[in-house]
């Protein structure tokens, strides 16, 4: 019983933590894309890696200030959503889908190769830029805290309450767009594109703006892990981390405000809670060592999601909150 | 000193790490290939290597060692190597043994120069610059020395010239890429998904190849055949058990996709977890080496690969054209609603086309594994690849991947003249969005499928 408690801690923390900030902006970024426009982006975590690196790289190698960085990550993020939507965005979605899926695997492997190691550092990556984050803080990182039964690091506290106030900015925003006129015709792009057309309005421009505000909330988000971990390295951005956004987002319900943060601390919370509940069990020895060791843990995450996914499409693809009429899921 | 594992890395070898995921992949591949491109084999033994040999005077107290060796002359036996101290006073010297190794202790920690003396070596064989080294060996250490050897098939040598080699190695490459392409576009042609977990089907066939053939100790080849039939079967429970009842309910495209992207995560993971992150390669034709073929070089399992994958193509080809299924599949593929009317069995049809696509996807995986090892993720790190491919080709038409997946894999191969290896990868989804902006419905590809 002490075991379920501590897991049930560990996994309120990770529900809370900066990671599920990550998550949340992820998926609040694929929700304006896709929950709203209709855009399949499959490469959110490419903005993240550009957010990520913009500070890492400004900072640690170029020695610029905390906030040029931020500026610089931003800046990458828009370039990379008008690099990305110029070419596919006159096409059918799954042209965009290939062509972000690529971009994200292949901007890893050109951040990890060996040529981009003077700027990136390679496979290792980049550490310590946070610093100059983490001194704004108006209480004493140095410490630890004792919040709801777990303890939490002065700094881990603070990268989560910025994030968490940055989530709170972003839905607040989302909110204002989708009720606007903006908001509407790009709700009735993802219905109808040729009707939108036919009324004389720039399809290609509102997706566009559509992909970039996402993409910006990608590179929030990545930014936010960055500085959480205090490091940036290429493998930290793999793709999956792209899909566990869509599951996070599925789950709470698309083209819902609210629906990517919901979905994001749930995910995050069920993920660490099967974590660490599983590895308790194996540890106790209630499943036998034969059937799985702690070391494949981290791999059954992975699959819980993939079948958590197909299960929430076939069954439920409104999520916890959506509207089935208004989930764009039965388009072409 | 730079520390084995490190010195290994730098190299371009894949990194083992269990979740790192995408590695410079056919780092392997291209390693073989640049190995047959140059020949330029460093005789090389690291302090870490000489950690493993134990008969190697494992004794207190410092040493140099070192291993003489090129491929195309094996080990260097009975050269003498002379270790001095930079004032030119001899410490000591050894003759290389039958594996052209040499070990010579020294008194203590210190520079010391290395000289093999020039004309001991075999005919043919050369030093690729100069016969001198420099070493400092640090308290207690084996210090491994590295003497560049060169013999003499580099591509001012025997005529094998790098970009004839490139292009090779990238039809090879292209056709593995087709081989599993083809069911994807099919696929996609006959019932519109957009199907992100077909690099899982390639990872089963060379997964299935290696339990069989390594555990089971069956040949590979007949390994490979029962890998062929699990990947039909695969591919069957994935129609049979997901996707026509996902049709029947009336899932949307999108929906779809989502769901093959679960079923990816979902399978990749399993393979992680059954597997493991290792890369492991199978038991039969190990350690060829490469044949000279003039202009470029080729191991006989490479050249065998070809023309395996080349046979096979062709027969589906002829299998497309000819036979009534195969005509029936391109009637699908091209309009559904008019197949149906004109009596095709539409549901038979893609049934046939998952069991043929999870069939060569698999070969295609035995193929790659061959060539470049068995890993989890390898199908799905050929995904991408394979859609630039079929992109390029024409979404849904099967000669259209056929030949843009070839043109893929020569790209990816020859664009190292001029980009590093380790992102050629990068090369060739980069071509896939040039390709997006310029001819989106790819070369075979007809307009009225671009919406």
């Amino acid at each position: 019983m002490g075991e379920f408690i501590d897991a049930l801690a560990i996994a309120v923390k990770a529900g809370i933590g900066f990671q599920a900030v990550f998550l949340a902006l992820l998926a609040l970024g694929i929700n304006m894309q896709f929950g709203y426009a209709g855009l399949l982006n499959f490469g959110q975590i490419a903005f993240a890696l550009v957010g990520a690196y913009g500070i890492a790289v400004s900072v640690s190698q170029w020695g610029l200030n905390f906030w040029a960085g931020v500026a610089i990550g931003l800046a990458a993020a828009v370039a990379l959503a008008l690099l990305l939507g110029l070419p596919t965005l006159r096409l059918r979605a799954d042209y965009l889908a290939i062509a972000t899926i690529a971009t994200a695997e292949g901007l890893r492997l050109l951040f990890r190769s060996v040529s981009a190691t003077p700027v990136t550092n390679g496979s290792r990556g980049i550490s310590g830029f946070n610093s100059g984050f983490v001194e704004l803080a108006p209480w004493d990182t140095g410490r630890r805290y004792d919040i709801l039964g777990v303890r939490w690091s002065g700094a881990d506290l603070w990268v989560a309450a910025v994030g968490w106030t940055l989530v709170a900015l972003g839905c607040l925003l989302v909110w204002a767009l989708v009720r606007s006129p903006w908001g509407r015709v790009v709700k009735s792009i993802r219905e109808d594109e040729d009707a939108v057309r036919a009324l004389g309005k720039n399809v290609y421009v509102y997706k566009m703006q559509a992909l970039v505000l996402g993409g910006v909330f990608g590179a929030l988000g990545g930014m936010i892990y960055a500085v959480g971990t205090g490091s940036a390295t290429p493998d930290q951005y793999q793709n999956a981390n792209t899909f566990l956004a869509y599951a996070a987002l599925i789950l709470g319900g698309a083209a819902r405000v609210l629906g990517p943060v919901v979905g994001a601390m749930l995910l995050y919370f069920i993920i660490q809670f099967a974590d660490s509940g599983l590895r308790s069990l194996i540890e106790t020895g209630v499943i036998p060592e034969g059937l799985l060791t702690t070391t494949d843990v981290a791999q059954i995450r992975f699959v819980l999601i993939g079948l958590g996914l197909i299960l929430l499409l076939v069954f439920r693809p409104q999520g916890i909150f959506g509207d089935r009429r208004e989930v764009m899921l039965d388009a072409r | 000193m730079t520390h084995p594992t490190d010195r290994v890395r730098r190299h371009g070898r894949r990194s083992r790490s269990a979740s790192a995921g995408l590695p410079t992949p056919g780092s392997a591949r291209r390693r073989r290939g640049q190995t047959a491109l140059r020949l330029l084999l460093v005789a090389l033994f690291t302090a870490g290597l000489a950690a493993l040999t134990p008969g190697v005077a494992q004794a207190e107290g410092e040493q140099v060692s070192g291993t003489l060796r090129t491929s195309a002359s094996g080990p260097i036996e009975g050269v003498e190597v002379v270790v001095a101290t930079p004032d030119g006073d001899e410490v000591g010297t050894d003759e290389t043994d039958g594996s052209g190794r040499f070990a010579v202790p020294v008194p203590g920690p210190g520079q010391y120069t290395v000289t093999v003396p020039e004309d001991a070596l075999p005919d043919g064989v050369e030093f690729a610059s100069g016969n001198t080294r420099t070493v400092t060996v640090d308290p207690g250490r084996n210090q491994g020395v590295i003497i560049g050897l060169d013999d003499g098939s580099r591509e001012s040598g025997s005529g094998t010239v790098r970009w004839v080699q490139l292009l090779v190695d990238g039809l090879r490459f292209g056709l593995l890429i087709a081989m599993a392409a083809v069911g994807l576009s099919l696929i996609f042609g006959t019932t519109g998904l957009t199907n992100f977990a077909h690099g899982e089907l390639v990872t089963i066939g060379a997964i299935a190849a290696w339990f069989i053939n390594v555990e089971g100790g069956v040949p590979l080849i007949p390994a490979a055949l029962l890998a062929m039939v699990i990947g039909a079967v695969v591919g069957f429970a994935n129609e049979r058990l997901l996707w026509r009842p996902l049709r029947r309910r009336g899932t949307g495209l999108v929906a779809a996709l989502v769901i093959s992207i679960g079923l990816s995560l979902l399978l990749r993971y399993a393979y992680q977890i059954f597997f493991g992150g290792r890369s492991e390669a199978y038991a039969d034709y190990r350690g060829q080496r490469a044949v000279d073929y003039g202009p470029f070089n080729l191991t006989d399992k490479d050249l065998y690969s070809i023309i395996i994958a080349l046979v096979v193509l062709v027969l589906v080809a002829l299998m497309l054209q000819r036979t009534k299924i195969g005509k029936a599949m391109r009637a699908v593929a091209d309009n559904r609603d008019l197949a149906a009317s004109s009596g095709i069995d539409v549901n038979r049809v893609i049934l046939v086309v998952w069991m043929m696509g999870g069939a060569l996807a698999a070969l295609g995986g035995v193929l790659l594994g061959l060539s470049d090892e068995v890993q989890w993720d390898m199908g799905f790190r050929l995904l991408l690849l394979m859609f630039a491919g079929v992109t390029l080709g024409g979404l849904g038409t099967a000669y259209g991947a056929l030949v843009g997946s070839l043109v893929v894999g020569v790209f990816v191969q020859m664009s190292t003249l001029v980009i590093p290896n380790d992102i050629k990868y990068v090369g060739g989804l980069l071509l896939l969005i040039v390709i997006l902006m310029v001819r989106p419905q790819g070369i075979l590809g007809s307009r009225v499928r671009v919406g």
